[in-house]
């Protein structure tokens, strides 16, 4: 089978080729961010720390990380509730009408961010919301839902369609059973979508810039040094950045992965 | 076997069941009496599962009443029905171990910890798989499966249990086992089964009295030798054993002997029933494949049938040879595998088959099925 594994060498060459496109740009981020000099340029200067000491001192990064914190959490909290009990609505009833309910509820992440976040400016201001931390919440919430609604209703679709019967049987009411039976069974998906969710959060800039206001999240903070002039302190910002996202994502991806067993096998 | 005298513990009265357009049930008449073993029995669709559903809450019935112990259980939600059930899929919770699997019913009435799990634990004890107490359900064979899904139902000590198709997914040793487990049970807790299956050996082997459903009603009900050898219309001789029906006009009754023109011949029957049908009326018999005789040579018999052989069923000791007339009608026999030797039923050539008047069943004058 020579042609064949000529044929995977040139597939792994390829998906090589893919990763190093992908991620050299992240990599040098994190390489220029220890680098003393002020420009990220070819042979590199000394070793330094200075760039995170830089950030460490800033008071207004302690402020935007502090931001995204919050309204990282809170997102992943309403969005993964929110998501959750869509998901549930899916499984449980059938309606007329279904089919345009689900399509309505997975809209969101594939609007145009721009012009989502430009039509949250707008209904904010309307109302008197602009400029809040929670106005940056409620967005993100709308944004994040999908994505939690999308995992848990995977997981729905793997649960044997007597399980909640079952339980109703054996004398659990219906608000019984969704503690004791459903809750249980997703919850891989639910700690997944609430590490996922907490991610879109973490990262989104374009809703963030222009619903934020004063309330500045670290992807804005991130914009506005940048736009100043060239500051290695961006590397150190985005080095940081990059490691909490991919945590979270990595940690969503284990646990939805993982086969919850319980007892010795 | 003779019983104390009973009183029904379930009482259903003219339930109809709708799906929309769909009749999964209709107009169904059935009691069961406190600690019988009750098996429903039909083809899919039938209205069996409908039925036990109805039983355990799961669906409402759309017109009738449904009583248990004497209580008007239309619209008493599951959760405050004591009736538990063993599912086909056994639906256990996988994120449980089999001990805590055992414990949920006793959970939602909320009971004790301690409690629980000593109750737990001589359930899985009594059925003997208390050595995979603390062991996850998905790691468990399907016997031992079974055996904990069983527990789960009985730990609350409840007065009727609901089996649908449980064994269904089980080897054919297995499910032997798993028979004798249950009518032991049964017998021992003397609590009221009701059995769904569309296996007629599981339904005839555990059950004090089988209900054939057909089309959401009920075909007929009675003791399993009833079912077996008296049908009470075509589509229970159909459905049931291996039949073989003979339909055609009453030539001659002279007592209960009675002779019948049908279209592969003349027979002679014997009419095992009260009402005698007169000259010209319409018959159907029914003779049972293991009544019948297949020689080689043309017997001495009250009825006799040449045919040919169309092909063979063998299922271990038994073998049922399908043959049919010049004409095409078919016919089934069964006969002991060591007895097919001394046929020769391989080189081909003509059978003959035959029985005697008192062998065949005389169904009650046809409804129109």
């Amino acid at each position: 089978m020579r042609q064949s594994s000529l044929l995977t060498g040139v597939l792994r060459g390829y998906t090589l080729l893919l990763f190093v496109f992908v991620f050299a740009p992240i990599a040098f981020s994190v390489i220029f961010s220890f680098n003393s000099a002020r420009f990220p340029t070819i042979p590199l200067e000394s070793f330094t720390l200075h760039w995170y000491e830089t950030i460490w001192a800033d008071p207004d990064v302690w402020e935007a990380l502090r931001n995204s914190v919050i309204v990282s959490l809170c997102t992943s909290v309403l969005a993964t509730a929110l998501g959750f009990a869509t998901a549930y609505t899916d499984y449980r009833y059938n309606f007329r009408f279904k089919s345009a309910y689900l399509a309505l509820v997975l809209l969101p992440p594939t609007i145009p961010l721009i012009i989502m976040a430009l039509a949250m400016l707008a209904w904010f201001s309307k109302i008197g919301a602009s400029g809040e931390l929670w106005s940056i919440i409620i967005a993100h919430t709308v944004l994040a839902a999908p994505f939690a609604m999308a995992i848990t209703r995977l997981r729905l679709n793997q649960m044997d369609k007597d399980l909640e019967s079952a339980a109703w049987n054996l004398g659990a009411s219906e608000w019984r059973a969704m503690r004791e039976v459903i809750i249980p069974f997703c919850k891989p998906a639910i700690i997944s979508a609430a590490f996922l969710t907490a991610a879109v959060s973490f990262d989104e800039f374009a809703i963030a810039w222009f619903v934020s206001g004063l309330n500045k999240t670290i992807p804005v903070l991130i914009l506005e040094i940048v736009q100043g002039n060239i500051d290695p302190q961006v590397n150190a910002i985005g080095t940081f950045v990059f490691l909490v996202s991919i945590t979270l994502v990595v940690a969503a991806q284990v646990f939805f992965s993982l086969r919850q067993s319980k007892g010795s096998t | 076997m003779s019983t104390p005298p009973v009183s029904p513990l379930v009482t259903m009265e003219g339930v109809d069941k709708h799906f929309g357009k769909f009749v999964a049930v209709k107009g169904l008449n059935l009691t069961i009496d406190k600690g019988e073993f009750v098996a429903i029995m039909g083809t899919s669709g039938c209205g069996k599962t409908t039925t036990l559903r109805m039983l355990a809450g799961l669906e409402q019935p759309t017109a009738g009443t449904i009583r248990i112990a004497g209580k008007l259980m239309n619209d008493v939600r599951p959760h405050e029905r004591d009736t538990p059930m063993v599912w086909q899929s056994l639906a256990l919770f996988p994120f449980l171990n089999a001990r805590e699997n055992v414990e949920f019913g006793l959970k939602m009435r909320n009971q004790q910890a301690e409690v629980r799990r000593k109750k737990a634990l001589e359930w899985l004890d009594r059925l003997g798989v208390s050595e995979f107490a603390e062991r996850n359900v998905e790691t468990l064979s399907g016997g031992q499966r079974q055996r904990v899904a069983l527990a789960r139902s009985l730990v609350t000590e409840p007065q009727l249990l609901l089996l649908d198709e449980p064994l269904s997914a089980l080897d054919a040793h297995l499910v032997i086992r798993m028979q004798s487990v249950l009518t032991k049970l049964q017998r021992e807790l003397g609590i009221t089964f009701v059995y769904v299956t569309h296996s007629q050996s599981e339904a005839f082997a555990m059950a004090d009295r089988v209900i054939i459903m057909s089309n959401g009603e009920i075909a007929q009900t009675g003791i399993p030798r009833d079912i077996y050898r008296e049908p009470a219309n075509r589509f229970v001789a159909e459905f049931v054993g291996r039949n073989n029906i003979i339909s055609g006009d009453v030539a001659k009754a002279k007592g209960k002997k009675i002779e019948i023109n049908s279209q592969i011949g003349i027979f002679k029957f014997n009419a095992n029933r009260p009402a005698v049908p007169t000259v010209g009326k319409a018959v159907t018999f029914v003779i049972a494949a293991d009544l019948v005789e297949v020689t080689r040579t043309k017997p001495k018999a009250d009825n006799v049938v040449e045919c040919t052989l169309i092909s063979e069923e063998f299922i271990g000791s038994m073998v049922t040879l399908f043959l049919e007339t010049a004409d095409g009608t078919e016919f089934k026999v069964q006969l002991q595998e060591r007895e097919l030797a001394k046929l020769d039923h391989n080189s081909g050539g003509k059978f003959y088959l035959s029985w005697q008047a008192e062998s065949a069943h005389l169904l009650p004058s046809e409804k129109s099925i």
